[in-house]
């Protein structure tokens, strides 16, 4: 495999992939460049099953790019992905799926021209068969306050429905890991707050996570831990009293507006 | 009652496969409305003789229509070439059937055609899918693979581009294939008048119905999320790009049966590389344009209706056909951007529902599902 042995910081085979831990995902030397442009530059990160994992960092972090990493949406430049202690690098993103992650992407996507019902029947369809589809739909858009909506066109849906409803549909995958993106990004206080306790029940459920936000308090109401992320690497990573508490985490947010704001920089392809 | 209500849960189990939201025309009214057509369409060789051979050619084309509207309005692949598949299994079909000849040879020739076009949509697909090529690019592509198969097959007319007998002719087409009868041994379909009309109306409904059901099953709903949103629908397990190639495939197959079927009603077993042209090239864009990319329906009857009236003002001594066609494009993208189809529906609902509130004396409800513009243009 590419994981290239200068980078591999510890020498026991079973932390470089994750197997026998009980890391649910990690990755090795993560690198991703852009023509010239450094995205993400040697990353080694891990998260435990189960665990509730916060990406935090100014616009431009990598922060997106290293979600679409795991995802599959990029190929990586350099380094290792792996998934329940199997190597995922060279996976498909829909084998990625396959193998229980899950994803809400940053800009609420969803089916536009259909409807509640059918936007979900697209998950449902995968795990469930068809004599159940009406039941669980009903199921879910009940648990994510959607259920007057159903044969309402997605696109005629609240910005703050169209949120929900995503995470609904990436919630019906059953996944065990989480990704997503900016949840809470133009929710009212409200909504943000019913997203949380979502998001807490569901990992008590058992499903790990790993959010993107920028709402610190959302952040704090969620996470048992926060990694910050700063011009493509890990800048520092631990409790949400410890990072907030940080001078230099406050000094990156606040200090360097005008620094490497990578993603645009390097152009439509690092967009959603 | 029971009666009533037996009958009413036996039609409703008969329909349920062909029935679902991706497809407009789901009521006991359509579809008395659709067997009232097919049994009218069954009774023209009898009452209207003179039309059959049209109709025939009209229905032929037709199946390239239905290819179109499943890859594009369907799973959202905007091929601009789908007269490459119709032209590569007729010329196919001419190939095999004069080197083999008489029946037999039309019944290999049939296969064949059918064998290359679905093998040379999967590769094009393939290298198109697989390769990343997406949106605007694949209807370029899917231009140019058509536009060079029509340079190509118009230089062929010296006598060393021949295949066995089969002598390729250039711009002057390819004559002869046997198109007569299909079969083998003692067992020959006749595929001649008033025969070939009732082989092509009976495939064409079995397609119709099939297609019906085939988009409104899961895989319908993969088509659909893939059309949609590609990225979303991977992150959801979809294996988009074999969707895609799967789709363009199988459109591809069904462009193929067009050309076949093309070569049976055409004269003498004639093809020329018209086929592959620009003029022709456009033809299906326009039917499903028109009729409604995402009305299976709608793309077959405008087919068949613009083929008439292309026909018809060609026949009036003019090379104005296609300037006609061109503006009825322009006007319908214009005022009703998904093509009629949508719009039809909506009309029928509108009135229906007209009807059932003034039969309830009930006239405020009357308007509401009024054809609105701002409805359709999202």
């Amino acid at each position: 495999m590419s994981v290239h042995d200068s980078t591999i910081k510890t020498t026991a085979a079973v932390d470089e992939t994750g197997a026998g831990t009980n890391r649910i995902l990690q990755t090795r030397g993560l690198v991703k460049r852009f023509g010239g442009l450094t995205a993400i530059d040697d990353v080694d990160f891990a998260v435990e099953e189960g665990e509730m994992r916060c990406l935090i960092g100014p616009n431009g972090a990598g922060k997106s790019t290293f979600l679409k990493l795991i995802t599959g949406r990029h190929a990586p430049s350099d380094g290792s992905v792996y998934y329940d202690g199997a190597d995922i690098t060279d996976l498909d993103s829909y084998e990625r799926v396959d193998q229980g992650i899950s994803i809400k992407f940053q800009v609420p996507s969803i089916y536009p021209e259909l409807t509640v019902r059918q936007n979900l029947r697209v998950p449902l369809q995968r795990v469930a068969s068809r004599s159940e589809y009406d039941e669980r739909t009903e199921a879910t858009l009940e648990q994510f306050d959607l259920l007057e909506e159903i044969d309402t066109v997605a696109a005629n849906l609240s910005h703050g429905q169209q949120q929900r409803l995503e995470i609904g549909m990436a919630m019906t995958l059953e996944p065990d890991l989480m990704l997503l993106d900016e949840p809470v990004a133009g929710l009212s206080i409200e909504e943000t707050e019913e997203i949380a306790e979502l998001l807490v029940e569901l990992n008590d459920e058992g499903v790990a996570f790993v959010v993107i936000e920028h709402d610190i308090d959302f952040v704090a109401s969620i996470a048992d831990r926060v990694t910050v992320l700063h011009q493509g690497e890990i800048f520092t990573e631990g409790s949400i009293e410890d990072v907030r508490a940080d001078p230099e985490v406050k000094r990156i947010y606040l200090g360097e507006s005008g620094e490497a704001d990578a993603e645009e920089r390097a152009g439509p392809e690092a967009d959603h | 009652m029971s009666a009533d209500s037996a009958l009413e849960t036996i039609t409703a189990r008969v329909r349920s496969p062909f029935e679902g939201p991706n497809t407009t025309g789901n009521s006991n009214a359509f579809w008395t409305a659709f067997v009232l057509a097919v049994v009218g369409l069954f009774l023209v060789p009898a009452v209207s003789p003179g039309h059959v051979s049209d109709l025939t050619l009209f229905m032929s084309y037709a199946f390239l229509a239905l290819s179109l509207c499943f890859i594009w309005g369907y799973c959202g692949i905007l091929s601009f070439g789908q007269v490459a598949f119709f032209g590569v299994a007729g010329y196919t079909f001419g190939i095999v059937g004069i080197n083999v000849g008489a029946e037999t040879g039309a019944l290999l020739g049939v296969v064949a055609a059918l064998f290359v076009a679905t093998l040379f949509a999967a590769a094009l697909g393939y290298f198109m899918f697989y390769g990343g090529v997406r949106d605007v690019y694949v209807t370029i592509m899917t231009l140019v693979v058509a536009l060079v198969l029509n340079t190509f097959m118009g230089q062929t007319a010296g006598s060393e581009w021949a295949i066995g007998d089969a002598r390729l002719g250039g711009f002057n087409g390819m004559v002869g294939a046997p198109n007569r009868a299909i079969g083998t041994g003692s067992v020959a379909i006749d595929m001649t008048g008033d025969g070939l009309y009732y082989v092509v109306l009976a495939l064409l409904i079995a397609t119709y119905l099939g297609l019906r059901a085939l988009v409104n099953s899961r895989f319908g709903y993969a088509m659909v999320a893939t059309r949609e949103d590609e990225d979303r629908t991977a992150m959801f397990g979809y294996n988009t790009k074999f969707i895609k190639l799967a789709v363009f495939t199988f459109g591809g197959t069904l462009a193929g049966l067009s050309g076949v079927l093309f070569m049976f009603w055409s004269p003498g077993g004639y093809i020329n590389p018209d086929v592959f042209g620009i003029t022709a090239a456009a033809m299906p864009v326009i039917w499903a344009s028109i009729g409604g990319r995402t009305s299976l329906l709608g793309t077959t009857t405008a087919a068949v209706a613009l083929q008439y009236l292309d026909q018809r003002l060609a026949a009036s001594g003019s090379e104005y056909a296609l300037v006609v066609i061109g503006a009825l494009l322009l006007f319908v993208i214009l005022v009703m951007p998904a093509g009629v189809a949508p719009y039809a529906e909506r009309a029928v609902d509108w009135i229906r529902d007209g009807v059932s509130a003034k039969l309830r004396g009930d006239p405020e409800s009357e308007n509401e599902n009024a054809p609105s513009n701002s409805e359709v243009t999202k």
